[in-house]
């Protein structure tokens, strides 16, 4: 399934029941250097738009949402000790949390890449 | 005649003037190298004689300390100059303008110094009996008295030790007063524009912070308050002035429609220097906001002195101050009111947040302050604050980005980094060649709710004259970024005693603790 983002500039993989998690190019372009990362620990519920993990850089604090409901089953740990990944490869290897989806997960109203991007344009 | 030929030449030589040479000392002229203290003290060397005390048995059983303490030791002299090179190295509201938005970095004036500096409020101790110390009580009720004819307000607790603190302390007391009606409600909202201190205040009280969005004006929307107002929520904090610098209008709306939901109105009062003898606080329905005395009434901060928040309360509050309070009595003396059983019936403390009575150094100042302005010399500070942070923002809307252009400005004014668009220099840049300059650098970044926010505030303190060199500054930095000079700006600051600090480096790999590299070599030797 193509990846798909969120108004908040999140991206997100869905694949099964298993649903990977990150925050856009465009996100880290505009946060700056991040510096740290908190992600959810296995095992905790998120909700749909909930608070899941938070994004500071030399700027600022941000709250990264779930775009998703489920239980987080994976954090990516390699951002604890190199938050830098978050700038440097923020949809590949900086992606932040997996989720296994309780149910279906409502995507109805994420936007694929193009959507973004105009989206993003207009910003 | 008998001339001496070999004087000293009194004009100054022509020559090549090429880059400055690398010194032998690291020093340039009278800019000194400083290292750190611990770098130049020696373990050998003290600065105070003490005799040898002979021989003693020590009675620390197993306690007593074996390994080096580890002080640099230095001399007086040595001691003395460390701090006064760091002190030069210093921006300070005493050296030049100070834009700092939010942050109200106005003159202190000398003559709260001097009655600062009046031994009977210089030298009491805070365990002396207050017996002992009429007058400095009269002093701190006295102070109360004008806070709270300056804000309209019931109640008043002194003892906070600055903003966040005398946050905390108003936020508690509103905990306490819900908790005293046997409800709990858990959540506070926080509009986008908020001073961060906010959200991290109701987050310590164990609050769910719950956002307000702005409007596209830079103000709180009545109706996106009202559309988040529930049985859960505990208060509101909201800042008015608020930080983009707008007087928010819909404020008695947004406290009507919190108080019919069962909840108390917050109000920051950092910005309460914009209205000063012209609005009061408890005319807008507001039940607690603190006051920083370092910044509305001219005490010193920013690195020379303490802060000092005291918190005004509305009559439904008043019960819940911390002790010690002011007790006003009849005939208009006050006394302290030191714990809960003293309190009364009529009081029910939540307790007590610092363990006197407050900053008394600051106390003075601030009276003094209030008492050589006079009602009207307050009011009219404030209105110089207001028009100053307007030239500002008219002398520079040509050649700068205003966030919010259509409405007026009141203590600070916003721009955001449209001007600076295409031209390859960012916030962070401009605010660098500030420094080379001669200025310190706006508050930037801040407010979020605009995009490369640089935030002025020039308060009341400024000359016209000192104004237009500092607007001439920031349109000279701003015309030279739109005729491509982007270099200069990533290479600022070249004149400070450092050039760009790596920020990120420093915040993913933060070295919070000096170690001695002898020592370090050692260990890793031993390895």
């Amino acid at each position: 399934m193509a990846r798909l983002y969120t108004k908040d500039h999140e991206w997100i993989d869905v694949a099964g029941s298993i649903a990977t998690v990150g925050i856009t190019d465009y996100a880290q372009a505009q946060l700056g250097d991040v510096v740290f990362v908190e992600l959810p620990d296995a095992g905790r519920a998120v909700t749909k738009g909930g608070d899941a993990a938070v994004v500071e850089s030399v700027k600022a604090a941000s709250d990264v949402f779930s775009p998703v409901d489920g239980t987080v089953t994976e954090a990516n740990q390699a951002l604890a000790d190199t938050p830098a990944l978050v700038n440097e490869a923020p949809e590949g290897d900086g992606w932040f949390f997996k989720v296994e989806l309780s149910g279906d997960a409502d995507l109805a109203d994420l936007m694929d890449a193009a959507a973004y991007k105009a989206y993003t344009d207009a910003l | 005649m008998a001339m001496n030929t070999q004087g000293r030449p009194t004009t100054p030589i022509a020559g090549p003037d090429t880059a400055a040479p690398e010194t032998f000392t690291g020093n340039r002229g009278l800019h000194i190298e400083e290292a750190l203290i611990f770098e130049t003290g020696r373990r050998d060397v003290t600065g105070v004689d003490v005799d040898d005390p002979g021989p003693f048995t020590p009675r620390l059983g197993g306690h007593a300390r074996t390994a080096p303490i580890g002080l640099p030791g230095l001399t007086e002299p040595e001691a003395m100059r460390h701090y006064v090179r760091l002190s030069r190295q210093n921006y300070a509201i005493d050296l030049g303008l100070y834009p700092l938005g939010s942050c109200t970095m106005k003159h202190n004036p000398r003559l709260n110094e001097k009655l600062a500096r009046l031994p009977g409020f210089a030298d009491v101790h805070p365990l002396q009996p207050l017996s002992t110390v009429p007058g400095a009580v009269d002093l701190i009720a006295e102070l109360g008295r004008w806070l709270l004819e300056l804000t309209g307000m019931a109640s008043v607790a002194m003892s906070p030790k600055a903003g966040a603190h005398g946050e905390y302390c108003g936020m508690a007391a509103i905990k306490a007063a819900i908790a005293a009606r046997g409800e709990t409600r858990s959540i506070v909202l926080v509009p986008e524009s908020a001073h961060g201190t906010n959200p991290a205040t109701a987050a310590a009280l164990g609050f769910k912070v719950v956002p307000v969005p702005a409007r596209a004006d830079g103000t709180v929307d009545p109706e996106a308050v009202k559309a988040r107002l529930s049985p859960e929520v505990a208060a509101i904090m909201l800042t008015n002035p608020n930080t983009c610098g707008l007087f928010e209008r819909d404020v008695v709306a947004i406290a009507e429609a919190v108080h019919a939901a069962g909840a108390y109105f917050y109000a920051d009062g950092a910005n309460f220097n914009a209205i000063v003898g012209k609005v009061r606080p408890g005319d807008l329905g507001v039940d607690a906001m603190h006051i920083n005395l370092h910044k509305t009434f001219s005490t010193p901060h920013g690195g020379g002195g303490p802060g000092a928040g005291p918190v005004v309360l509305s009559e439904k509050l008043a019960p819940f101050a911390p002790v010690p309070f002011v007790r006003f009595n009849p005939d208009g003396s006050g006394e302290f009111v030191e714990t809960r059983r003293q309190a009364g019936e009529t009081a029910t403390p939540f307790g007590r947040i610092t363990a006197f009575h407050g900053q008394m150094g600051m106390f003075v100042r601030a009276l003094a302050h209030m008492m050589s302005h006079g009602a009207d010399g307050l009011r009219q500070a404030s209105e110089d604050a207001v028009l100053s942070a307007n030239y500002v923002k008219a002398r520079l809307a040509d050649v700068m980005t205003v966030a919010f252009p259509d409405r007026p400005a009141m203590h600070e004014v916003l721009f955001d980094d449209r001007f600076l668009e295409g031209t390859g220099v960012t916030t962070l840049d401009f605010a660098k060649a500030m420094i080379d300059e001669g200025y310190h650098p706006m508050t930037m970044y801040f407010p979020l709710v605009v995009h490369g926010a640089m935030l002025i505030e020039p308060t009341e303190s400024e000359s016209k004259a000192s104004l237009d060199q500092f607007v001439g500054t920031l349109r000279h930095l701003a015309e030279k970024a739109k005729a491509g000079g982007v270099a200069d700006f990533k290479a600022a600051p070249r004149h400070a005693p450092r050039r760009r600090l790596d920020e990120t480096r420093a915040a993913r790999q933060p070295k919070l603790v000096w170690s001695d590299p002898a020592e370090e070599t050692r260990a890793e030797a031993a390895e």
